[in-house]
């Protein structure tokens, strides 16, 4: 019988021919990742249950990438990263990218993926509930506890459910003023916050071939945000140059039947799609951005592993070049690498960091998850008071960027960059 | 604070708080605070302190100030409970606070399977919408083995879903209890997943008490903004 990726890759990983929906196997890990919010509770975990002297199933396949609170005074978020770093020493971990020296990556899931962690056709589980992403790249990826994550640690196991799959075919043309955000804050308007709970999230059709690698790591990010245990892309030439431009290590891509049975079907034509705002407080609330002129911002937010790689910047800057911002708009390239691609990319001559000057954005910040979850009072642009935000990242609940009173539109880089240009929700097609 | 129910009780008692739909994890652990380590003791007693810190200041207070218990040992909420990241410290928050049962129509897949995992509380999924039916404040009885739960102070009985294959592990206290429970783990110092086979999966090393960590030196301000 026909089986979908999903499945395919979680059999492989479980030694058996199949498995269905619904059936809880325990898996061979490829990948765990973790970071400093998650990871000291994960270690902490592991030394409790294993012992103090204990070691890890296998110091080759754990990725540790501290991001989340790093350029702030916050002594605790210090600890967390020195917990990180004694642990990788004793642990004799390969893959540990530290603070404050050149091997500092910033976001973990644009990190892992670019760091060649990321294969088509293994598992991956993080402790973040974002991990997801990397299912974009034909991996069964997803966020777990730190419970769950200190039992890999001990074993490299992990009893999973096997997902029902729910499919999305996108075909058509993308418009240019389009983007992955797009595409995922309709489908996630279209079933909801929990229209995905414990399901797999499978993206494909000519729109979905049509998307770089990085646009499709957008749409995969927020599969949670519809409550997806994973999303998933199958690897095509795209994803396959993407990987092999970035590790040398061996994998075997998976791919699932075109006959396997799913538990639903939606179909979409993309040409028809259009730029759109998630209203606070939440993903779901799905709005056309020309409904929402009449919204006045007093910022612009553009960064995280949802709206924060290469990209995304790009398509900011070219909205943004030739144009003044009305409001604050803070940059927070998701990786290092991201952040040496706004220098080295030029658009008419000009460098990303030059038209984002030009245009009077903030200095743009150094590689971290920064205010896309508030965090310590000290992160940059994190709000304090009653801060209308239009962002490019992936949660607009309640207190997300750190004031209770700041609403918060998600949307695309382009319309975030637009809506920079005028001060209020603006389509970006006013700019193309 | 594991939600360990005395098998010849099966009861757990206490006061309502009600919330809605879609309560996520910043509302019940707002970012700022997952600086704390749950596995260090007094970090664990402090995300207590802090449970529920993410909702409007319309609220009632979830926790009072300077307080690290809540007076609410259960929460009665509606769909999609724990909606958001995969933080443990959600789970672990309430637990802190003294929740000892959530009670919702439906969860969030990483909320439940993290409150299973760790044995905090027990996720209840309801039959009927009963934060529209409680009230804050309100006494309630859980009857873990009839599968009810009654308002005390009105005197209405509801049936809830029964946990099904989660209910011992929360009854272990969590994942490696159980798994120790079960044989699943069958040494400290050798530790095994049985039903798999992988040599790689040993694990050297003598148990320890607790979670314990020593103080490290504090250094403040070392990564400004370049």
């Amino acid at each position: 019988m026909a089986s979908t990726i999903t499945e395919k890759i979680l059999a492989r990983a479980s030694g058996k021919k199949r498995v269905d929906p619904g059936e809880n196997i325990w898996v061979n890990v490829d990948i765990l990742l973790t970071h400093d919010v998650c990871g000291p509770g994960t270690i902490g975990v592991f030394q409790r249950e294993f012992g103090k002297t204990a070691k890890v199933w296998d110091p080759n396949k754990v990725v540790i990438i501290p991001d989340h609170y790093i350029f702030t005074k916050d002594e605790k978020a210090h600890r967390n990263v020195d917990t990180l770093r004694d642990f990788t020493k004793a642990q004799k971990l390969r893959w540990y990218y530290d603070v404050d020296t050149p091997k500092y990556k910033g976001v973990c899931h644009v990190a892992l993926p670019q760091e060649g962690h990321v294969r088509p056709g293994e598992v991956i589980f993080g402790t973040d509930s974002h991990t997801c992403t990397h299912g974009a790249l034909g991996a069964f990826a997803t966020g777990i506890g730190n419970t769950d994550a200190g039992f890999i640690l001990g074993t490299g196991k992990l009893l999973v459910k096997v997902p029902k799959t729910l499919r999305f075919t996108l075909n058509g043309k993308l418009p240019a003023y389009v983007t992955g955000k797009d595409i995922i804050l309709r489908i996630i308007g279209d079933i909801g916050v929990d229209g995905a709970n414990y399901c797999a999230m499978e993206f494909r059709g000519d729109a979905i071939a049509a998307l770089d690698v990085e646009e499709r790591m957008t749409i995969c990010n927020m599969a949670i945000e519809a409550g997806g245990k994973n999303g998933i892309i199958e690897p095509d030439a795209k994803t396959l140059a993407y990987v092999r431009r970035r590790t040398k290590q061996k994998f075997e891509a998976v791919y699932g039947d075109a006959d396997a049975r799913v538990e639903k079907e939606w179909k979409y034509d993309v040409s028809t799609f259009e730029p759109c705002v998630a209203e606070p407080h939440l993903p779901s609330n799905y709005a056309r951005a020309k409904d929402h002129s009449n919204v006045k911002l007093d910022r612009a937010y553009i960064g995280s592993c949802t709206g924060g790689k290469l990209t995304d910047f790009i398509m900011a800057a070219r909205i943004l070049k030739g144009h003044t911002v009305k409001i604050d708009t803070f940059l927070v390239p998701a990786t290092c690498e991201v952040a040496e691609g706004l220098i080295r990319e030029r658009i008419d001559g000009k460098s990303l960091v030059e038209i984002f000057a030009d245009a009077g954005c903030e200095d743009i910040a150094p590689p971290s998850c920064a205010a896309c979850l508030g965090g310590p009072e000290d992160t940059f642009g994190r709000t304090h008071g009653k801060e209308v935000v239009i962002s490019t990242t992936n949660r607009n609940f309640i207190g997300r960027m750190g004031s209770k009173d700041a609403p918060i539109y998600l949307a695309s880089p382009l319309t975030a960059a637009a809506s920079a240009i005028t001060g209020r929700i603006t389509d970006p097609r006013e700019f193309m | 604070m594991k939600a360990v129910v005395k098998k010849s009780q099966n009861v757990i008692r206490g006061k309502v708080y009600i919330l809605g739909d879609n309560i996520d994890t910043d509302l019940i652990i707002p970012a700022q605070y997952l600086n704390l380590v749950p596995t260090i003791p007094e970090e664990y007693r402090k995300l207590g302190s802090y449970a529920m810190a993410g909702l409007p200041d319309t609220y009632r207070r979830f926790v009072e100030k300077g307080k690290e218990k809540s007076e609410f040992s259960i929460i009665v909420a509606g769909k999609n409970f724990g909606c958001g990241s995969s933080r443990e410290h959600a789970p672990v928050a309430l637990g802190a606070a003294g929740v000892k049962a959530v009670l919702a129509e439906t969860y969030a897949r990483i909320f439940f399977r993290n409150a299973v995992a760790t044995g905090e509380l027990y996720p209840l999924e309801t039959k009927k919408r009963l934060c529209d039916v409680f009230k804050t404040g309100n006494e309630a009885e859980i009857d873990l083995a009839a599968h009810t739960v009654t308002n005390l102070t009105t005197g209405k009985v509801f049936e809830f879903i029964p946990p099904g294959a989660v209910a011992p592990v929360i009854d272990a206290g969590g994942l490696f209890a159980y798994a120790r429970k079960m044989g699943m783990i069958k040494t400290v110092d050798r530790c095994q997943v049985s039903g798999v086979s992988n040599k790689k999966t040993r694990v050297r090393g003598q148990r320890s008490g607790g979670g314990k960590r020593k103080a490290e030196s504090r250094k403040s301000g070392r990564r400004k903004r370049a």
